[in-house]
């Protein structure tokens, strides 16, 4: 039960083969036994988790289901509200932190009847690549406990792939949904900017951050993301959009597909067995009928600096929240109110977040602007009119979700080092593309490797599709960690 | 494309509000000297009469009914709040 698929725990549900109280309890066991291995936790409330299984098992039996979600034990990134628990973002500032209200997703899935089990671990605020700029704890990966889970998602990726939650939410702003996916055997969708309300959800970049699913298989995925999608008056960037069937779209949309291959997301720097396994997924394509396109996106080795200059830009304006005044920590040193800001956020925030406020300070300081933050918005028009370019030949792109797979916890890396890493996954939040990783093999090593398709502008349906074909046909996520 | 960049960590710092330590100002400037000479490969691009991009699909002049509602509890709020009293958020007097 602990490592089925959504669509299987949910048919069980169905059937009565099992109650969502005997499903709950049995992921809080299981989360007692692996979480002092895994740290995909920041906390957990197994009253309220009960509670609500309890209610689903009701509704089911007075035949008032609320669907295939309802019943289902779901954690959350620790960055998205749920009202009366906890909300910490890995962060001290918010150490104590109680939400007052639901995030906009969180509702969507109450309301579809989902069990909310953990608070899940991330990289404090969302800015890193591995949880281990966590405040807290690292995450470690399941299928290899000396490596990381990825990241800023890394505890929703490791809690369900170490089967104690069935799927989970996390937050995509660079790549932070699809890489921990991919170091974890899991299928990850960052969907459309604008397809998922934002609202109650902390902020780190603004124009760049989306809520999406990570699950076992991509129609998992597909499941999540119909309750989460559709307008939301609460965030003013939400689109209108239909509410959207993805589940059935799968079986509907049948290929074969024009399919773009990016030269530039295949030279240096790229690990030869994650090569070797996404070729893999292409040559799948390839033999489904598929016509397989090399392609060009010219400006994505310019896709890490324009990131690195927008994200941190939009942080250090999101951040400026945190004083010390309204909510989170205060400083008990501090001797004035003024001084309040600077000696709370200096004992509230870890070094990344630091570091990054500092940059996109820098970046939007008079004298630098136009240098840095202007030209960094008019080189993304460009990465992003690359993609519009390479749709008029294509149905999606295909490429490795990172350059490797997950790496050794304390790698030591210089901050640049690190965010060269995102180099595959960044261009997708940059042009507010729907992106996805799936499972494509492992390593000779065990490790999991992660193929990623960028689709079109709120065109999930076809994305999910094309995912599905190959996904269903290998099923990876049945290959599961030792532990 | 200068070999180092100038970066006066002492005003940066002021400006985004955060103490930072002498060990910190000098392990930043380090650090972040380094990213800014990786981003200067941006003055590479010929960005004549590109439009800058805020949003992937900017959309503007979003409105709303004016209806009523009701807003958070107060004390809901102030649950958060590190002081307060009389419902309202408390901090070190301000003026003398």
């Amino acid at each position: 039960m602990i490592s089925q698929p959504l669509t299987a725990v949910s048919a069980q549900l169905a059937a009565k083969k099992i109650s969502s109280v005997e499903l709950t309890q049995v992921h809080i066991a299981r989360t007692r036994a692996v979480e002092p291995r895994i740290g995909a936790f920041n906390s957990s409330d197994e009253t309220a988790a009960l509670a609500q299984a309890r209610a689903s098992d009701e509704r089911r039996a007075a035949g008032k289901s609320l669907g295939p979600l309802d019943g289902i034990p779901i954690g959350l990134k620790d960055i998205i509200s749920v009202k009366d628990q906890p909300l910490t973002a890995s962060s001290k500032i918010l150490a104590s932190y109680i939400s007052p209200y639901d995030a906009t997703v969180t509702r969507k899935l109450r309301e579809a009847g989902a069990v909310f089990w953990g608070r899940l671990n991330l990289d404090e605020f969302a800015m890193g690549s591995s949880t281990e700029n966590s405040a807290f704890h690292p995450t470690n990966n399941p299928y290899d406990l000396t490596r990381v889970a990825g990241g800023s998602s890394g505890g929703s990726a490791a809690a369900v792939a170490a089967g104690e939650v069935t799927a989970s939410l996390g937050t995509d702003t660079g790549g932070s949904i699809r890489q921990p996916a991919s170091f974890c055997n899991l299928v990850g969708l960052k969907p459309t900017y604008g397809l998922v309300s934002r609202y109650g959800v902390s902020a780190y970049a603004s124009s760049l951050d989306q809520v999406g699913p990570i699950g076992r298989t991509v129609e998992d995925v597909a499941l999540m993301l119909a309750a989460i999608a559709g307008h939301d008056p609460l965030d003013s960037t939400s689109i209108l959009s239909e509410a959207t069937d993805y589940r059935a779209a799968l079986a509907a949309k049948k290929g074969p597909w024009r399919l773009g291959i990016p030269k530039e997301y295949f030279g240096e720097g790229l690990d030869p067995e994650v090569a070797a396994a996404v070729q893999s997924a292409v040559d799948f394509y390839k033999n489904l009928g598929c016509e397989i396109r090399e392609i060009s996106l010219p400006h994505t080795e310019y896709g890490i600096a324009v990131y690195y200059i927008i994200a941190t830009a939009e942080c250090s304006s999101n951040m400026a929240r945190f004083d010390g005044i309204r909510y989170g920590h205060r400083s008990p040193r501090a001797t004035d109110a003024v001084d309040i800001y600077a000696k709370s956020r200096a004992e509230g925030f870890g070094e990344e977040v630091k570091r990054r406020i500092i940059l996109g300070t820098y970046v939007l300081s008079s004298g630098y602007y136009d240098a840095y933050y202007l030209r960094a918005q008019k080189v993304r028009t460009l990465i992003r009119q690359d993609f519009i370019d390479a749709y008029k030949q294509v149905d999606a792109i295909i490429t490795p979700t990172a350059p490797t797979p997950a790496f050794l916890k304390d790698s030591h890396k210089t901050p640049l080092e690190t965010y060269l890493g995102d180099i595959y996954t960044i261009g997708v939040n940059m042009a507010g593309l729907p992106g996805l990783s799936m499972p494509c093999g492992f390593t000779k090593a065990g490790l999991p490797v992660g193929v990623q398709l960028i689709g079109q502008p709120f065109r999930e349906a076809d994305l999910l599709a094309i995912a599905h074909a190959y996904d269903s046909a290998h099923q990876w996520s049945q290959r599961l960690p030792n532990l | 494309m200068p070999a180092s960049i100038a970066l006066d960590i002492d005003k940066l710092a002021t400006l985004a509000r955060i103490e930072l330590t002498p060990a910190e100002k000098e392990k930043f400037s380090a650090q972040l000297g380094d990213v800014l000479k990786y981003v200067d490969q941006l003055k590479q691009v010929d960005i004549t009469g590109i439009e800058p991009t805020a949003h992937g699909f900017p959309i503007s002049n979003v409105w709303s009914e004016d209806i009523p509602a009701l807003g958070l509890p107060v004390n809901d709020v102030l649950r958060n709040a590190p002081a307060s009293r009389d419902n309202m958020i408390s901090v070190p007097k301000v003026v003398d």
